[in-house]
């Protein structure tokens, strides 16, 4: 293999990182908040690729500028599935947050297959399209806009959750719930938002993703699982270490392509998520 | 009414009842359709009573027992298919492995507690896919036809002519499966596995051995799980890696028992037995469609189980009990 081919893996690995870590950034901060893995994320994710899908297919809007509809549309969602599911199991054993939030993302696969069939679709002819050619290096342009729109969005949810009150009431409950509680801040609402918020992230992930990803009712389980890799990695809970994270994860995901079998890529990223769990369960940043 | 289920000889009649019921039903329903619907939930109820072996009664939510459900189907036709090895050895050998991949995969995977370890299973579940996929010699993606025999018989596990004799079999590993969970249920080792479930530090300092609990529980139901995947294979008699080792089968299991109730006895075969059907008849009224309908009502029944009763059906009927006496 010549250091050219390596070369271009490690820079498809960064850019599709961005996006992973995006993903990762939404189910992070929920697990934070309150100690809930969204299992349907991945769903989500669909969702918001679906969504971005049809505003192409119907009303002929670019992935790019239906984005912040999708986002809005996400985060009305996200705030629908904490208020008619995630209040009712706060309290709930641990078995049932996790068969709940399954349930949902069965739900929510089915539901795609059934109104939409189980079809790849694709959006042809996006407004960004082509590719670029850098000392030898080739960079799909919806991969590079994509990525540095991922990473966009990871700057605004940084920025919110460090800078802005909210954002450190969101931290807050996230720390101490009881603390926070004291303090005056209406953790439910806290929660919703939480939810809101990551639902978001998924959209404006997906809909990035949407400009040169096929579209089906399963595209979630892969990056969802992904996800929980990138998440494990910065440690649940820690929303900006899963930038980090996620570039391992894309990184990771080219290199074990690269040098071991394409087909076994997934293999080795899902090993990582093990090797991680068991040596450094508080991810690679994270302090216990 | 509810004092008196609680009397035992009342418990025995009905169990007894309900199995002669059982026994008599092939004779009874001729046709292949019942008789095929009626063999799958037993398949799933027994899947569900050795996850819940581990996940009921020891706590332990595992998210990717597939793994040894595939054991089981491609030990016993790798063998039958490379040294012509009758199903029932391959079944037996198939249990000794899933037990010693459960036992390597567990050693790991027990330090881990809750959703890291609900997660590490469905990794765990996942690269095992990938691996099975690519590995050529056991059939790789193309999967694997179970060599045909002939005549029927019951040496070579395979029946061409009618269910009936697959359904006694389904039945007598579910019967199996049932009496190696009453037994744990009421032993020593029962007390320790729920001692856990409820709290794992309080178990280990009160001097349980939580570890070693903990991989005899997995132990247990690998291999009850992989005696299941061996029938399964003899019964279809083709297998490949998205029919044996896929993550949706791993949930489905768990679904089956979530809705009938897990850390209870009857729990499993209640779920089978109203899932499987629901699964069939929904398959038959939107079937050929491709319209899911099937998951669509999975997902709504477990999302509506966890928000109202998450002990399923079980719980739900005692509560009732409890009202009514």
């Amino acid at each position: 293999m010549t250091a050219e081919v390596l070369v271009q893996g490690l820079v498809s690995g960064l850019l599709m990182g961005f996006v992973y870590a995006l993903i990762a950034a939404g189910l992070s901060l929920i697990f934070g908040l309150m100690e809930i893995v969204n299992f349907a994320h991945g769903e989500f994710l669909m969702g918001a690729m679906f969504a971005t899908f049809w505003a192409w297919a119907l009303l002929k809007l670019d992935p790019l500028v239906s984005l912040p509809l999708t986002v809005l549309l996400l985060a009305l969602f996200g705030l629908l599935v904490y208020h008619g599911l995630i209040r009712w199991i706060l309290g709930a054993p641990m078995l049932a947050q996790i068969f709940a939030t399954f349930g949902l993302a069965i739900f929510l696969r089915a539901a795609a297959q059934a109104l939409w069939g189980a079809d790849f679709r694709l959006v042809k002819g996006p407004l960004v399209d082509g590719r670029i050619s850098l000392a030898g290096i080739f960079i799909g342009l919806p991969q590079l806009v994509a990525s540095v729109g991922a990473l966009c969005a990871f700057g605004l949810l940084y920025w919110f959750i460090r800078k802005t009150e909210t954002g450190l009431a969101l931290q807050a409950t996230s720390q101490d719930r009881q603390a926070a509680m004291l303090m005056g801040i209406d953790t439910q609402r806290m929660f919703a938002l939480g939810w809101a918020i990551g639902a978001a992230c998924v959209g404006a992930a997906g809909a990035l993703l949407a400009m040169f990803f096929y579209i089906f009712p399963d595209v979630g389980a892969t990056f969802a699982l992904l996800a929980y890799v990138a998440v494990a990695l910065g440690g649940f809970g820690n929303v900006p270490a899963t930038l980090l994270a996620g570039v391992i994860v894309g990184i990771v995901e080219v290199l074990g392509g690269l040098l071991i079998a394409p087909a076994l890529k997934y293999a080795v990223v899902f090993s990582l998520y093990l090797v991680v769990v068991l040596w450094r369960p508080q991810g690679l940043l994270g302090r216990f | 009414m509810a004092p008196v289920a609680r009397w035992p000889v009342v418990r025995w009649t009905a169990a007894g009842v309900l199995l002669l019921l059982l026994l008599a039903f092939p004779l009874v329903f001729t046709q292949p359709h019942p008789r095929h619907v009626v063999i799958t939930i037993f398949l799933f109820a027994m899947l569900a009573q050795a996850w819940n072996l581990l996940a009921g009664y020891c706590g332990q939510i595992s998210l990717g027992h597939a793994v040894f459900f595939g054991a089981g189907a491609y030990t016993s036709t790798l063998l039958g298919k490379y040294f012509d090895l009758s199903p029932w050895i391959g079944m037996a050998v198939g249990a000794v492995v899933a037990v010693a991949v459960s036992q390597l995969i567990g050693y790991p995977v027990f330090r881990l507690r809750g959703h890291y370890f609900a997660i590490a299973t469905i990794a765990v579940g996942e690269i095992v896919n990938t691996l099975m996929i690519n590995w050529d010699w056991a059939g790789g993606a193309r999967g694997l036809f179970v060599p045909i025999k002939r005549p029927d018989s019951f040496v070579n596990l395979q029946f061409h002519q009618s269910k009936q004799s697959y359904y006694y079999i389904a039945l007598g590993l579910l019967l199996l499966a049932f009496w190696i969970t009453r037994k744990v249920e009421v032993s020593r080792m029962g007390y320790y596995l729920r001692a856990i479930r409820e709290d794992q530090d309080a178990a280990a300092s009160l001097g349980i051995p939580v570890a070693a609990y903990k991989q005899r529980a997995m132990a247990l139901s690998a291999a009850l799980t992989a005696l299941g995947g061996s029938f399964y294979a003899q019964y279809i008699l083709f297998i490949d890696p998205d029919s044996v080792f896929p993550t949706a089968l791993s949930i489905l299991i768990c679904l089956v028992a979530v809705l009938g109730g897990i850390g209870t006895l009857w729990g499993p075969l209640i779920g089978a037995a109203i899932l499987i059907p629901l699964g069939e008849w929904t398959r038959i009224y939107f079937g050929g469609t491709g319209k899911a309908v099937d998951l669509l009502i999975y997902g709504a029944l477990i999302m509506l189980v966890s928000v109202i009763q998450p002990g399923g059906i079980m719980a739900l009927a005692q509560r009732g009990r409890r009202r009514t006496g």
